[in-house]
């Protein structure tokens, strides 16, 4: 038969509320100092751990990111740097060809000037020599014939004659 | 926005404690009535003179307990699920427990309970000091005469009683053909649910508190080797054992104690850590069916009231100037009407805050263990107590899937009562030491 009497899980027993408080106590006492407390601290500890490697990791990106950004800069910098040079290079090129054109035109401008200076010069020389020469001939002949004319005349102009036969303009 | 949260929390889990008493109350009515269906006599009648005769089931001392009574589920149920000074493993084989005993006028006697020389079912044969094993209980005899030394017992009975038009059973034990009437150990329950002061106070080592040692050691060298690896190991991830139970540590520390104590979480952590895995591992320890296990110790008042103690105390000592103005005479409310009602109502709110608590943890372990163990007694009540095997074939199939659902429910239960304990008491230590809020 079943009464309240018999259920005595509802009753408060001395003995049980004893030990429970005893036992509770010890095991309180026992998982705080030995267990939670350890564990808690671990548990702090790698969290700000893990939090400072997060933030390193963090600030990590963030420098990484800064050196790209200066990186690809310096990259176009340098691009526009080797644009400029290649600029300037080619502009020395056209001017140091341009001169040395100017140059070589100037010089074969007086080469050529020489050249016509000399033929010129030559060519006085030569004219002068002819005349010398040519007036030479006329001296001898005007003398030959003077000498001629003196002793006869047909003969004179057969001479004159063969004088000038023998000058040959050559 | 987090008060209504936890109102209806709480309101709801109250609904729950509530559910799982009244289903307690509706097993037992058919089981009594199905009792004295079975025992028509039930004549209390004192026949101290008269020799017991044990064969006959039913002497002039009342029912002997050495004849095997028809099954009866209720009974098979509360005695499971109550305390006992013997400690069963299996068959005849009991694990002698420390007895130690107080009787005023006699004083202490310690001894274990082999000394009763128990046979089956935790019935002894022996008497020491006065003191009896019945059913596993240490009983004592009401006749002080019998108080001293060992005394051959016979046999041990039981009939129920009508004073005052309440109706108890009383135990006796058959001492050389006399009814010796025996008391029960000493209980606080002022008589209202039939115990009261006896002869004698029982301060065993019981099941129960065998059982709470033996989870107080597994959890201490569990949690002791989780905080040995989680210090050695530190710069390394956890895993394992230390992993598992950093879970639940963090679990009750984000989400129970700071969100409800606020700042000052860390003075309580300690506490609610150890009530939560304190009440947990005894809700699972108890759901083991067989030894070390199946005790329901939290499903036992004296245990809750010990905690739901606990938590009262240090809600009650850590609370502010705020909590009691806010308690005792709040502000903005007309004098009349704080002396009236309010106060009154918080005063007792003070007080049942603690009771709603231990109730709410007992009621659903020993609801849960009354289940399991009605569910376990339909293969008993199919096969008419071993008598037919078919009927016992047919009772095992109909009760294993029952059995096998409670006992998933009952883990559920085991985790969530001890989540709710654990909450609860966070969300009086947090009214207790909130800060005021300034408007």
């Amino acid at each position: 038969m079943l009464f309240l009497g018999d259920f005595s899980v509802i009753k408060p027993e001395p003995g049980l509320l004893f030990w429970t408080t005893v036992i509770f106590l010890i095991f309180w006492f026992l998982m705080s100092r030995f267990a939670f407390k350890p564990i808690a601290e671990s548990l702090k500890k790698r969290e700000v751990d893990i939090q400072e490697a997060l933030d390193q990791a963090k600030k990590a990106r963030e420098e990484m990111s800064h050196l790209q950004a200066e990186n690809e800069k310096l990259l176009a910098q340098a691009r526009e740097e080797r644009a400029m040079i290649l600029k300037e290079a080619k502009e020395a090129k056209d001017e140091i060809i341009a001169e040395a054109k100017e140059r070589a035109n100037a010089e074969y401008k007086r080469k050529v000037e020489s050249a016509i200076q000399d033929i010129e010069n030559q060519k006085m020389a030569a004219l002068v020599d002819l005349k010398n020469k040519a007036g030479q001939m006329a001296i001898e002949i005007s003398e030959k014939i003077l000498h001629r004319e003196l002793a006869n005349k047909p003969e004179q102009e057969s001479y004159a004659k063969s004088l000038v036969d023998n000058i040959k303009l050559s | 926005m987090t008060t209504f949260r936890k109102f209806w929390i709480v309101l709801i889990f109250s609904a729950f404690g509530v559910a799982a008493i009244a289903q307690h109350g509706h097993e037992n009515h058919p089981q009594e009535q199905a009792g004295e269906a079975a025992h028509p006599g039930g004549e209390a009648q004192d026949h101290p003179e008269a020799a017991a005769h044990p064969g006959e089931g039913h002497g002039p001392c009342g029912h002997s307990v050495s004849v095997e009574p028809e099954f009866n589920a209720g009974d098979n149920a509360v005695h499971h699920i109550a305390d006992a000074n013997a400690l069963h493993i299996v068959g005849d084989l009991y694990l002698p427990l420390p007895c130690i005993l107080y009787a005023p006028g006699h004083g202490w006697t310690l001894t274990t309970t082999a000394a009763f020389h128990a046979h089956h079912h935790g019935n002894g044969t022996k008497s020491k000091d006065g003191y009896v094993l019945v059913h596993g209980n240490v009983m004592r005899l009401k006749n002080p005469e019998l108080a001293q030394g060992e005394i051959e017992i016979v046999d041990y009975a039981h009939q129920d009683e009508t004073v005052d038009g309440k109706t108890k059973t009383v135990y006796s034990a058959v001492i050389d053909g006399r009814c010796e009437p025996l008391d029960a150990k000493t209980t606080f329950d002022g008589g209202i649910m039939g115990g009261g002061i006896t002869n004698f106070y029982d301060f065993s080592i019981t099941r129960n508190v065998f059982t709470m040692l033996l989870t107080a050691l597994i959890l201490f060298f569990l949690f002791r080797s989780a905080a040995n690896a989680s210090v050695r190991r530190n710069h390394h991830a956890p895993k394992g054992l230390q992993n598992f139970l950093e879970i639940f540590i963090t679990f009750i520390r984000d989400e129970v104690a700071k969100p409800n104590i606020g700042a000052k979480y860390e003075r309580y952590l300690p506490y609610l850590l150890s009530a939560f895995f304190f009440i947990l591992g005894l809700n699972l320890i108890g759901q083991i069916p067989f030894f070390p296990g199946s005790a329901n110790v939290t499903g036992n008042i004296s245990v809750t009231i010990v905690l739901a103690l606990l938590t009262f105390l240090i809600s009650t000592f850590s609370a502010n100037k705020h909590f009691w103005e806010h308690t005792l005479w709040m502000p903005g409310v007309p004098a009349a009407l704080k002396i009236l009602i309010l106060t009154p109502i918080e005063v007792l709110g003070l007080f049942l805050k603690p009771f709603t608590l231990l109730l709410r943890l007992f009621a659903n372990i020993t609801a849960g263990h009354i289940v399991i163990l009605s569910f376990v007694s339909l293969i008993f009540i199919f096969g008419n107590a071993g008598e037919s095997v078919g009927g016992s074939v047919a009772g095992a199939i109909a009760s294993i899937p029952l059995t096998l659902f409670m006992m998933t429910l009952e883990l559920l239960v085991a985790f969530l009562q001890a989540f709710i304990f654990t909450m609860l008491s966070a969300v009086y230590i947090g009214t207790a030491v909130e800060e005021p809020h300034h408007h």
